[in-house]
């Protein structure tokens, strides 16, 4: 990939957030943007949250887990378990030894930190800052010019992007108060935190992403980059075509008809799409970019790479 | 694999789950339009505040009260509608207060628990009590005898464990015991619970803050003289998902992501011994060899370049190639699926030349739905 034309503006964040709903290709094209971004020289990371596994289904089925694991050059990925996260914020919160050991080993710790509400969420986003700075808390951990999230999908997504806001509210004193106010500080900062939402060139995915867009620009205050429509079929029949080839159906048997009702059908959704593409980029301020439907039995790494080369 | 009406014959629930992005919304509103059009009163509930259903049943809005829809509209869409149907949006905020009002002992109890700020956070947001409002709702609905048959559209859960589990973990959080002995740290609960507990207590203390842990102490107190009516009652829940008269629905996509996540949830449902009506897989690419009768594969180029010409033959050929393999996909998945399920058939609805969002739409899936295997091969192939 030697010669590819930087993305402007999203690839020159530190952090983006890929959101949108459930079964667009989220993970997909999280993935597609890391290689991207890698491809370009960026020292890039690619976190899930919530114990998803879906980059690492994507990266041949080996298990992330809560590690840097290089998966490409210039590429990490990290599947952020909240537990995990919980207990490397502890680790980081008290020097001193035996305190530690002795909070480990209290159920009642672990039981007030799952009964408190979003707090799981917190620690998430905590490691989520801690992967996006130059002077690493962790020992001897990596600087990335480039931290990008598999974020939850749309309902979940927008509580998940606002739950340090939340909690600096719920948690009025104390160091998690100004650590959550830190951390709200970090979402909207649009200069160099963005997010990009995967849409499909459907009726409600596309009202979806245009709620979801005025949602997050407005009550989460985050900064919103790029409309991603995934899955866009490719126009292979004029109108004229399309005419023939209906005739053709309607006169013919057997095969011939099945290939022939076969395009009419492609056409009919490749132009369905476009006008949900024209909805979609009326609706929406962020720029829309597509992305082409891949005829892929599965979307692996291979799929991940042909759609990291037609990013833009 | 016989058709949705003759699994749902008898049933008073029908519980469509499965994971995000598979169309569980609009398999819903098809199964109860098709039900309702056979004669019940039918309610379908969402959780999905993304007005999916509402759009596709021609309504403006729905809100936490049943709305029906207008019978003419069905007239209209060329559909005979013989019974009812009703829809609804669950609203989790509101359930949840509806409950807590009805579980408090007095005003007194029932505003403590409504003001608390953690109530109100975990009200809306905390992970499974939408789950579990939906359960609530279900039970209600159902104790109110006003419905025939119940469709609901589970919530978008990442983990099919997570909405079968979320009963019982709201109450275990709501009742909150273990934590509410280490609140009063003074008291011989404390004592017997040791030093460690109380360090602990205090390091969290000084991590969260004070006050966080102030309101958590209130919240389970205002809970406390309600967790034997919040334990009854999601007994009774469960009691009703596991009844012979409730039927889950497993909806998936013909992908490999969501087939895997439709083994895993009908596993759990076997696990947790709830009834399994059967499984539904939407968009799918029928084999060609179902759409095409007769006929030579080798021939297909020639003879489509004799009727259209060289360039448009090989764009019709490209394009089925490229069908075909989807097709093939698909069926693999869907072996794997009817394999892991241990069923001889799976409902499939195909991938539709049109978008589905109105009741137009509906009919055309439900002439799958409510069809034999046999008949959907036919409906398919453009022959019924």
């Amino acid at each position: 990939m030697l010669g590819i034309t930087p993305i402007p503006d999203i690839l020159d964040k530190r952090l983006v957030f890929v959101t949108g709903k459930g079964g667009v290709g989220k993970t997909t094209v999280a993935v597609a943007l890391g290689l991207r971004a890698a491809a370009e020289g960026k020292r890039t990371i690619v976190c899930e949250v919530a114990s998803q596994e879906n980059a690492s289904r994507i990266f041949s089925h080996t298990e992330v887990g809560f590690h840097e694991v290089e998966m490409a050059e210039n590429l990490w990925s990290i599947s952020i378990d909240p537990d995990e996260s919980m207990r490397e914020y502890v680790l980081l919160q008290l020097k001193v030894r035996a305190m530690r050991d002795l909070l480990f080993r209290s159920r009642i710790f672990s039981y007030l930190a799952a009964a408190t509400p979003g707090l799981k969420e917190l620690v998430t986003i905590g490691k989520i800052w801690e992967l996006a700075q130059l002077d690493r808390k962790v020992k001897s951990g990596r600087k990335y010019d480039l931290v990008i999230v598999d974020a939850p999908a749309t309902g979940h997504g927008i509580g998940f992007l606002q739950t340090p806001r939340t909690f600096a509210n719920i948690a009025r004193v104390g160091p998690i108060h100004s650590q959550a106010q830190q951390l709200d500080r970090l979402i909207t900062d649009q200069e160099h935190t963005g997010t990009a939402i995967v849409a499909l060139p459907e009726e409600m995915p596309v009202n979806e992403s245009a709620a979801l867009e005025s949602e997050l620009r407005s009550e989460v205050g985050v900064a919103v980059d790029r409309v991603y429509l995934n899955g866009l079929y490719p126009e292979r029949f004029d109108r004229d075509e399309a005419e023939r080839l209906a005739e053709l159906a309607d006169g013919e048997e057997g095969i011939v008809r099945a290939a022939a009702r076969a395009a009419s059908s492609e056409h009919g959704r490749a132009r369905s799409q476009r006008a949900q593409l024209a909805r979609l980029r009326r609706r929406v301020e962020a720029p829309v970019k597509t992305l082409p439907f891949l005829f892929e039995p599965e979307l692996d790494l291979a799929a991940a790479q042909q759609l990291a080369k037609r990013l833009n | 694999m016989p058709a949705v009406d003759e699994i749902l014959a008898g049933k008073d629930i029908c519980i469509c789950a499965g994971s995000g992005g598979v169309g569980k919304t609009t398999t819903s509103a098809a199964i109860a339009t098709g039900m309702a059009a056979r004669g019940l009163r039918v309610c379908v509930l969402t959780i999905d505040p993304a007005k999916r259903l509402a759009d596709s049943l021609g309504l403006r809005e729905l809100g936490n009260e049943a709305r029906q829809v207008d019978p003419e509209l069905f007239e209209q869409h060329g559909i005979e509608m013989k019974g009812e149907l009703w829809a609804m949006m669950l609203d989790a905020k509101a359930t949840f207060d509806e409950l807590v009002a009805r579980q408090a002992p007095d005003e007194e109890s029932r505003d403590r628990v409504l003001d608390n700020r953690i109530y109100q956070q975990i009200s809306s947001a905390l992970a499974g009590s939408q789950e579990y409002m939906a359960m609530e709702k279900l039970f209600e609905l159902h104790g109110s005898g006003r419905f025939d048959l119940l469709v609901l559209d589970t919530p978008p859960t990442r983990n099919a464990l997570d909405f079968l589990d979320a009963p019982k973990r709201l109450t275990q959080f709501i009742e909150g015991r273990s934590l509410r002995v280490f609140m009063k740290p003074t008291g011989l609960a404390a004592k017997v619970a040791g030093r460690g507990a109380s360090v602990a207590l205090s390091v969290f203390k000084r991590i969260v803050g004070f006050d966080l842990l102030a309101d958590l102490a209130e919240f389970f107190n205002a809970f406390s003289g309600m967790v034997d009516g919040f334990q009854a009652r999601a007994k009774r829940v469960n009691k009703l998902l596991a009844d012979p008269h409730t039927c889950f629905l497993v909806v998936c996509g013909p992908q490999g992501e969501p087939i895997d996540e439709a083994v895993y949830f009908h596993r759990k449902l076997v696990e947790a011994e709830l009834p399994f009506g059967g499984v539904i897989v939407n968009k799918v690419h029928y084999p060609a060899e179902n759409l095409r009768g007769e006929g030579d594969p080798a021939d297909l180029e020639a003879t489509l370049a004799r009727e259209l010409g060289d360039d448009l033959a090989a764009r019709v050929c490209e394009n089925f190639a490229e069908y075909q393999a989807l097709s093939e996909r698909d069926a693999r998945n869907i072996e794997h699926l009817a394999a892991e399920l241990r069923t001889s058939g799976v409902i499939r609805v195909p991938y539709l030349d049109e978008d589905v969002h109105d009741l137009g739409g509906l009919a055309e899936i439900n002439r799958y739905l409510f069809a034999s295997s046999e008949e959907r091969i036919e409906i398919a192939a453009g022959r019924a």
